[in-house]
């Protein structure tokens, strides 16, 4: 083992909340030496993230850490903010999960890669400029020249994420600590994504911290793997061992999270419920007082048929048109084209006369913190439906319902009295699907239920969400870009791309024989584990 | 779901959740000034509307002998005062003075006059702001010579008195009661009407919020002052029209920042979700929008309770608002400026009251807005 130039010894951090003291990470040991990649695994909670945090000196002002973090024998816990600004930013780099936001949007890119390297490398404006079309090019931006004019509401995602760590790159750093930095990306952008990082540490050589709950890309990228779990790191090793010969169970655990099984499909005698004939929206952009109006075609002719018991799982990138699709079908927003449901059209159906029908259609969304109104109790939120549909029920009845429907999703009909903020992603999203689920419907439309999840919970969602197919005869709309989840859940595939279907068919043909090259790509992103290529 | 499953459930063995508002609360203990506030702006109050009655004077009572008076915690009249105010009333009683003794807290004073003396002069001793419980010890036989008698009356005059005598305590008080009522019922008109026009231009959007917002928008460009005064032509001066006129014009602010964030909320999961439920849209609006929107109303509201306290001292100040004998923090200020070189304490306590108050208001609505974020954790 090569000396290491990052050693955390002994970390603790905790944070002072209304409830007492929490403790995130408690007693964490992790090195990584020059030029070496080093993934830290865990579910969210685990600490993964605090740990660096606290190491870089980025905890929350209500957040303490004991213990040492050695960079080049300094210990960063202790050092004053002089010192600290000098190694974090120039020695130390970090990119952060959400290319949105970690833009200023006020700024054009060439401005925000200038300045900071002529702050730290004290360079001309010409040279510094000079530098930033450099590591443009370096992190392949198509057009730099252009690029740098350019505000980052012009970029793709994939496009942002490549400035940022353009911009992380600036000062050579010797270490660049990487949390989850393809999370919200698509996956093919995120495969690019992540080549791109291999490639750029064989070429310039620095360590990479890695942290992230996908084992997939940690089997793809790192030497070495520390998994945490509750704040504290319960196996490490090389990542080949880690992987094939698991020590501890919680990692065992990890690795048996891919979501399994398959659904066969439903006999073709099954009847249709919900159809759509050509349906197409279109969103009208822009348009002020005397600008005119442009007109984007977000799906754009698609034609489907969900039958009884089926599941239908629509894939696709994002800005693909999949969601728009599955808020059209259920009239949740205006659209061409008809659409039936129970063999009765209702694409010209108002708000009024749809009420009485929306009992039938429920969605579930893909945040689970964002579909639930705070300031209501997870009872209030999941009898809801009723006080629409069931009028004439009491109170008291109603209250009995919601209970019951929690049971149904597995989750303490005791604790409906509870405020939303109270409980896990996971538990959210069961609270989200027992509100769908309280007004017995036929069809419900799933716009990435599992997507914001961890791997492990996501396992239970699906079944969960599995169960109460077989147990109400649901027919389901699976919307999701998670190709293993769709595999998991679905008896039927649409890929769609820019508001089209490009292909579909039944599932096991999709996914073993794609015959579209988009279809290809994509499953080649989602499903490869080949190693990217690494000095 | 079984019945079974209704019968184990009884709503008697619940755990209590916790709501953001009570985090919230726990958030607001424990910032010391803003608790601090509130208690002291409790306690200004209670003091409003409980002091009135609890102060030995009325508001409205001229207390002829004690102009201008300065405060003082010991008890009036003054040892010196006695003779100028005996002086007073025996001039009104057209007697002449032939000296005066005084015995604890009775005084004696002998008489003389060209003519008989009536006993009912005595009234002008009773009439007498120093002087009470007048008697006729004595008196000569032609009755041109008596001596009588009358106690000191002890008055407290702590806050001193005003330029035509009357006690500034009370009236300060009394003046919290219009100023702090003022500023509430007309920071909940602003609230109330704020609150459903903005929530319903923002929650429905498209076309309806252009047209209600342009209508803001023309109502802005109405000058106040101008909008009061024609309010006080139409209707003369009238106390609730200044909390309308006030409310009217204030709830413009609330309504810009209501629809600001109703439009946020309006793209919210959750209110797609209800919208999939088939909840109403009167049904999404009281239930999701307005809760969801109680946070910043709250802070915005602790922050227009002054404004709206200032906004009425200046008009008072112009002769628009309170009339005399009422009064208001706000015209006792005005009133107190006017004396500032021989009579400060006009001017000191008001202001201090006035300035405490706003101070408290705005400590409170700062931890609100603390307390309220949960960003800021």
């Amino acid at each position: 083992m090569p000396e290491p130039i990052l050693s955390i010894r002994g970390l603790r951090v905790s944070f002072d909340t209304l409830d007492g003291t929490v403790e995130a990470v408690r007693g964490v040991d992790i090195r990584l030496a020059a030029g070496e990649t080093v993934a830290i695994v865990g579910e969210s909670g685990s600490g993964k993230s605090q740990t660096m945090m606290a190491a870089m000196r980025l905890l929350a002002s209500n957040g303490r850490a004991t213990g040492r973090a050695d960079y080049r024998g300094q210990n960063l816990l202790e050092l004053d903010k002089a010192a600290i600004n000098a190694i974090r930013g120039r020695k130390i780099s970090m990119i952060f999960q959400e290319p949105m936001t970690s833009l200023d949007p006020l700024y054009t890119i060439g401005n925000q890669l200038i300045e900071p390297i002529r702050r730290h490398q004290g360079l001309s404006r010409a040279k510094a400029r000079a530098e930033a079309l450099r590591l443009l090019e370096l992190v392949r931006i198509p057009e730099p020249e252009r690029r740098m004019r350019s505000y980052p509401y012009e970029l793709s995602g994939g496009q942002r994420q490549r400035v940022m760590i353009a911009m992380a790159l600036a000062n050579n750093p010797e270490i660049l600590i990487a949390d989850e930095p393809t999370t919200a990306l698509d996956v093919t952008i995120q495969a690019q994504i992540l080549a791109l990082l291999a490639e750029l540490q064989a070429k310039l050589g620095m360590a990479i911290v890695f942290i992230t709950h996908d084992l997939n890309i940690v089997r793809r990228l790192a030497d070495r793997v520390y998994v945490m779990r509750e704040g504290m790191v319960v196996e490490e090793g090389p990542t080949d061992r880690v992987l094939s010969a698991p020590q501890h169970d919680y990692t065992r655990m990890l690795l048996a999270a891919e979501p399994e099984g398959h659904k066969s499909p439903v006999p073709d005698a099954a009847p249709v419920l919900l159809e759509g004939r050509e349906v197409s929206v279109t969103f009208e952009i822009g348009g002020g007082f005397l600008a005119s109006k442009l007109a984007l075609r977000a799906v754009d002719h698609v034609s489907l048929a969900l039958r009884r018991g089926q599941t239908i799982g629509i894939v696709g990138e994002s800005g693909s048109g999949k969601s728009t699709l599955g808020r059209a079908m259920l009239r949740l927003m205006p659209s061409d084209g008809e659409v039936l449901f129970a063999g009765r059209d209702i694409s010209g159906l108002g708000a009024g006369d749809m009420r009485p029908l929306r009992k039938g259609l429920q969605l579930v969304f893909q945040d689970p913190f964002g579909s639930l109104s705070p300031r209501m109790t997870v009872g209030q939120i999941v009898s809801e439906g009723l006080r629409v549909h069931q009028p004439a029920l009491s109170a008291r009845d109603r209250d009995g319902l919601a209970a019951a429907a929690l049971a149904e999703v597995q989750l303490d009909p005791a604790m409906r009295n509870r405020y939303p903020h109270e409980f896990s992603g996971g538990q959210r999203q069961r609270i989200a699907i027992a509100r769908a689920m309280i007004l017995k419907p036929s069809v419900v439309v799933l716009d990435e239920p599992t997507s914001a999840l961890d791997r492990s919970v996501q396992k239970q969602i699906v079944d969960l969400l599995r169960g109460l197919q077989a147990k109400h005869g649901l027919s389901y709309l699976f919307i999701s870009h998670d190709l293993a989840v769709v595999r998991a859940m679905s008896d039927y595939v649409l890929v769609m791309k820019a508001g089209k279907i490009v292909e579909e068919g039944e599932t096991e043909r999709i996914f073993d024989d794609p015959v579209q090259d988009y279809t290809r790509a994509l499953m080649a992103a989602a499903v490869d584990n080949q190693r990217f290529a690494n000095a | 779901m079984t019945d079974a499953a209704l019968d184990t459930n009884g709503p008697t063995e619940l755990p209590g959740g916790r709501s953001l508002w009570s985090d919230a609360w726990a958030r607001m203990r424990a910032n010391r000034a803003a608790m601090a506030s509130l208690i002291f702006l409790v306690l200004m109050t209670v003091a409003c509307i409980v002091g009135p009655w609890l102060v030995p004077h009325n508001y409205t009572t001229i207390y002829a002998d004690y102009v201008r008076t300065p405060p003082s915690l010991t008890a009036y009249p003054k040892a010196d005062m006695v003779e100028s105010a005996l002086n007073d009333v025996l001039r009104r009683m057209r007697v002449e003075p032939g000296g005066w003794t005084q015995e604890g807290d009775r005084v004696f004073v002998e008489v003389t006059s060209g003519r008989a003396i009536d006993e009912r002069n005595l009234r002008y001793l009773e009439r007498s702001d120093t002087f009470h419980d007048a008697r006729v010890e004595s008196r000569a036989d032609d009755g041109l010579a008596m001596v009588m008698s009358a106690a000191i009356k002890q008055q407290y005059f702590l806050l001193g008195t005003d330029n035509v005598g009357r006690d500034l305590l009370s009236r300060t008080l009394m003046a919290g009661r219009i100023s702090l009522s003022i500023g509430l019922l007309a920071g909940m008109t602003a609230v109330v009407i704020g609150v459903l026009y903005g929530a319903t231009a923002g929650f429905l959007g498209g076309r309806t919020d252009e047209i209600m917002m342009r209508i803001v928008d023309v109502l802005y460009s109405l000058p106040f002052i101008f909008f009061v005064i024609m309010l006080v032509v139409f209707f003369g001066r009238n106390f609730v029209l200044m909390f309308l006129a006030v409310g009217a014009v204030l709830w413009l602010d609330m309504a810009r920042i209501v629809r600001g964030q109703a439009l946020s909320i309006r793209r919210q999961e959750y209110i797609q979700a209800a919208e999939a439920l088939g909840v109403t849209q009167t049904g999404i609006l009281l239930r999701h929008v307005v809760p969801n929107l109680l946070g910043p109303v709250v802070i915005y509201m602790t922050l227009l309770v002054p404004h709206v306290i200032i906004l009425e001292s200046f008009l008072s100040f112009l002769g628009l608002g309170v009339q005399e004998p009422m009064t208001s923090w706000g015209v006792l200020i005005s009133a107190g400026a006017k004396n500032i070189g021989s009579a400060n304490w006009l001017l000191v306590f008001p202001a201090l009251f006035l300035v405490s108050t706003l101070f408290a208001l705005n400590f409170v609505g700062d931890g609100l807005r603390d307390a309220l974020d949960p960003k800021d954790r």
